[in-house]
């Protein structure tokens, strides 16, 4: 049961095989098991899940019942949810039990979904390797001496090993995909604005977007059917129609246009990851599609571009974080300032404080023209990038990651070498474009490789269609690690 | 050689919204504290704001009432700062792009020294911008504690900011009263100086003509216009005895003790903040469309200049009662439902209202929103002076009547016997008897000695005991007495 999809497992409950609580016991069994070997979870807490899934049974009793009713999803510690420990990653928010819930959290709950429990991530989701956490760093299920890449790691983990079906992540400059391309599991990220960012700690909001990981395209298109959706309490959550994002999976791909960036198929790129990358692309032109050369001549600029305008907002975001009304306060303190400034740095691990910094500094008086501004105008010429881009193709496909996972701590020390590891999937999320990740064979060391698919805007549906239809023509998705 | 002093005020007006400018918590005043901070008011991880229209709607139409330019795009910017009562560490206001510009405000100055004359100013507005207002801190518990109540955060301000177009204490509470008034009269702000709706800061510089402008000191939150004047009065003086002495003044911001009298610094430039400011990425752009302005137009009641300009005009009123009568909208209105039962009279009815009513209001301590008579009441009382029913001696006795027990003008004439004699025969009459018991004086008269018509008069309103009316009675009297 534990290798099956979000279809498969829903069908089984329908036909009463098996039991949402007998499901969610199944789980919540693997995790005690394996998460102290990966540390993919930061709370489980089986008296809620199992409370939910003998809810769950009642509504199969009483028929009304939906996709996802019964399925056990792990939520990212980012969202806020209702009498759950939320951490977000951070000591700042050891002790901090949500009394409310994000508008993700509500949407599973009113789909029936279990709350599985909350999985490890970057501090404040600012990393690309899991290793800030103050909850100590998650193992990659693949070789549990290697990273799983960041900031979801703790979910990416958490699907490739089975520990949950399927799972959230938020993606702020690739925090989806590069974790879903070093673990080996689907993952999307939306286009800004589809998922309501209510009640999902902010960490740059102008980029953050939150979507679903699991096991293949088919799971993330039921999940996107719960996610998406306008929430008023969010304003930049967009008015549209509802859509079902599986009413394309089965289109063929015949005449697909897939454009790839000459930049990125430049020096940079880990040898593996190219062979891999490439190996797909020929799979795509089996399948039908036509490739077209295109460029983005900006997107070189993304990644400093996001690392002044992410530390901004997060320098921002960050400072309601102070000691006063909930989380960390320092123990001792002599007066007002000392409280601040002891609260925040001891609450707060090093990461972070380096964003606060930098973002502190590019937003002062003297500085602002010469970094925010100038960073917001070149964001403008990115997202440009892409608009002409599509006049040509369909889809834009690359790699997700520029290497396959590393090592733990191999990083830790040179920041901008991390801040290298999300090279392709920034410009994503400065364009407000949708991006996806799915497995596509295995590099140096038998390490995953993800590849990245862009779409334009909205076209969720199509990407899940070029996804399932690369799916249904290999297995890559389908392998697990041993463990 | 004499000074000139530069003053221009920021006025911070509390919009009358029922909920709170980010968020739908309730925004009166006096409940028990925190019981009206939601999530958002205490700014939990993961809640966002959304603009609350009401508080844009009442920016706009005191743009209207001030002639100023509405911005059709205007960005809501972060402030950066911490206070414990700052939940966020930022204020969300509006910085190089406010949703009100330029506009005007007319005042009528009342000198303060005994013998200058009142005279009319026109005072430019800078902008005005929306922003949400801070919670409070409590300080000086029984535990030497510092509390912190979260109510007050969010609530919408409209801060006012004015060019330092005025050049005297008595100018500055000028402007401040006509803002004061205006706010109350669009129906935008209650006006409740006590409870912190309407708080001034007033910037202040000293300079001799013709040089360029001095350092400014700013006197923050004045709550009453006689504190205003006492505390721009004193620090002009502190800041010409400064320099006369030999020091400079330093940029400052400072507070007034009204026990004391004095100004004192709070801090100096040297620790301003750098506030960081950059545009909220929780919060789109707001955009007013012309129709929105035009909704809101449609709403605006008629101006205090428009209505002065048309008491003057088609009403016959001197400037002095139109201005008079334009003080609030409570008086206006209370003046036009009067003039609506008399509408030839408008004079009889200035008259009254700025006579004997606003005498008794002052003597009872009252304004005009307690008065014990109503407009109706009043009317109908002028309705009787105006057909001669009463004469005015008989009127002042019904309204001291009205005053003290109610009661419509037709009931207390009624009661009182106040009903003038308009008979002719009767008034002639009582004439022709005095004219016959007093034979000798009516020889004199008849001489040529006319200051004897008054003691006529007399003795005939003695003989009618006061019912007659005094109009005909003089006409028969002169007549008569012509012979």
């Amino acid at each position: 049961m534990i290798h099956s999809s979000l279809t498969q497992l829903g069908a089984a409950l329908r036909a009463k095989k098996i039991s949402s609580v007998e499901l969610t016991q199944g789980y919540l069994d693997r995790i005690a098991e394996l998460n102290p070997k990966l540390n993919a979870f930061i709370t489980v807490n089986p008296e809620k899940s199992l409370a939910q899934a003998r809810e769950a049974d009642t509504r199969f009793a009483s028929g009304k019942v939906g996709a996802l009713t019964g399925i056990p999803i792990a939520q990212k510690d980012i969202f806020c949810a209702k009498g759950w420990l939320t951490t977000c990653g951070s000591k700042m928010l050891h002790n901090f039990v949500s009394p409310y819930d994000a508008h993700v959290i509500s949407q599973f709950n009113n789909a029936g979904a279990i709350n599985l429990g909350k999985t490890n991530m970057d501090e404040f989701a600012m990393g690309s390797s899991n290793e800030t956490s103050h909850y100590g760093p998650v193992k990659n299920p693949w070789d549990t001496a290697r990273v799983p890449g960041g900031s979801s790691g703790g979910t990416a983990a958490a699907v490739a090993a089975r520990l949950c079906a399927a799972a959230t992540g938020t993606d702020t400059g690739g925090s989806i995909r590069q974790p879903a391309a070093l673990c080996g599991i689907s993952g999307l990220k939306p286009t800004y604005g589809v998922v309501s960012r209510y009640g999902m700690i902010a960490f740059a909001s102008s980029l953050d977007q939150a979507g679903p990981m699991g096991r293949n395209a088919e799971d993330l298109a039921l999940m996107m059917n719960v996610m998406a959706g306008f929430d008023e309490r969010d304003s930049t959550s967009l008015q549209r129609e509802k859509e079902d994002y599986t009413r394309d999976l089965n289109k063929s791909l015949t005449g697909l246009r897939i454009g790839l960036p000459r930049e990125f198929f430049a020096e940079g790129m880990g040898a593996d990851v190219a062979k891999a990358v490439e190996a797909a692309i020929a799979e795509y032109k089996k399948l039908g599609a036509v490739i077209v050369d295109i460029s983005l001549p900006n997107s070189k600029l993304s990644v400093p571009v996001y690392y002044v305008l992410a530390p901004a907002e997060a320098s921002s975001n960050l400072s309601r974080f102070d000691g006063v009304r909930y989380g960390y306060r320092a123990p001792e303190y002599s007066d007002l300032a000392d409280m601040y400034e002891k609260s925040r740095a001891q609450g707060f691990g090093a990461e972070v404080k380096r964003r606060i910094m930098i973002g502190t500094y590019v937003l002062s008086h003297g500085y602002y023209d010469a970094y925010y501004l100038q960073a917001q105008k070149i964001r403008r010429l990115i997202a440009q990038d892409f608009t002409e881009a599509y006049k040509q193709c369909d889809v834009i496909m690359g790699p997700t990651s520029p290497s396959t996972a590393f090592k733990l701590g191999e990083k830790g020390d040179d920041p901008v070498q991390m801040y290298l590891s999300d090279i392709y999937t920034i410009a994503v999320n400065l364009a407000g474009l949708p991006g996806m990740s799915i497995p596509c064979g295995f590099g140096a060391n038998d390490m995953p490789v993800g590849l990245q698919i862009i779409g334009n805007y909205f076209d969720e549906a199509r990407m899940l269609n070029v996804a399932h239809q690369f799916q249904l023509a290999t297995d890559w998705h389908s392998r697990a690690p041993k463990l | 050689m004499t000074w000139e002093i530069v003053i221009g005020l920021e006025v911070h007006t509390q919009l009358s919204t029922n909920t709170k400018i980010f968020s739908g918590a309730s925004t009166a005043f006096g409940a028990e504290p925190n019981t009206q901070a939601d999530a958002v008011s205490i700014a939990l991880p993961g809640v966002l704001p959304v603009l609350n229209r009401g508080a844009v709607e009442r920016a706009i139409k005191f743009g209207l009432a001030t002639g100023s330019h509405i911005a059709n795009r205007s960005v809501f910017a972060r402030k950066n700062y911490f206070y414990p009562d700052l939940p966020k560490g930022y204020q969300i206001s509006q910085f190089d792009l406010p949703v009100v510009g330029q506009g005007t405000l007319t005042i009528q100055v009342e000198p303060l020294s005994g013998n200058a004359k009142p005279y009319e100013k026109t005072v430019r507005i800078t902008r005005a911008h929306l922003e949400e207002d801070a919670g409070k801190s409590v300080h000086g518990d029984s535990q030497g504690v510092t509390g912190i109540d979260l109510n007050r955060a969010g609530t919408p301000l409209l801060e006012i900011v004015s060019e330092p177009d005025m050049s005297s204490a008595a100018e500055a509470v000028a402007y401040a009263k006509a803002l004061h008034t205006l706010v109350r009269w669009i129906g935008i702000c209650d006006g409740n100086m006590q409870e912190g709706s309407f708080r001034c800061d007033v910037n202040v510089s000293v300079r001799k003509p013709g040089a360029p402008l001095g350092t400014r000191r700013e006197i923050k939150n004045l709550n009453s216009f006689k504190f205003m004047q006492q505390a721009i009065d004193y620090e002009v003086q502190w800041q010409i005895d400064t320099i006369e002495n030999g020091g400079k003044v330093h940029q400052a911001t400072i507070l007034f003790n009204p026990d004391t009298g004095e100004t004192r610094a709070m801090r100096s430039k040297e620790d301003a903040h750098d506030y960081r400011y950059f545009p909220d990425p929780d919060l789109l752009p707001l955009e007013i469309s012309p129709e929105w302005i035009e909704q809101v137009r449609a709403t605006l009641p008629e101006l205090p200049q428009a209505k002065q300009t048309r008491y003057v005009n088609d009403l016959g009123l001197s400037a002095y009662d139109a201005s008079i009568l334009t003080a609030s909208r409570e008086m206006a209105d209370f003046f036009e439902t009067v003039l609506a039962a008399v509408p030839k009279d408008a004079k009889l009815c200035a008259n009254w209202i700025m006579g004997e009513v606003s005498a008794q209001l002052n003597r009872d301590g009252l304004d005009m929103t307690q008065c014990p008579i109503t407009a109706q009441q009043l009317g109908g009382m002028l309705q009787r002076i105006a057909d001669g029913t009463i004469s005015n001696s008989g009127a002042k006795e019904v309204f001291r009547t009205m005053w003290a027990e109610g009661g419509s003008a037709d009931a207390i004439i009624e009661a009182k016997g106040l009903k003038q004699v308009s008979d002719s025969g009767a008034i002639e009459a009582l004439v022709d008897e005095i004219i016959a018991a007093n034979a000798d004086k009516v020889a004199e008269y008849r001489s040529g000695k006319d200051k004897l018509f008054g003691f006529f008069v007399g003795l005939a309103m003695k003989a009618s005991k006061g019912k007659a009316n005094p109009a005909q009675l003089n006409d028969i009297l002169k007549k008569k007495l012509e012979g």
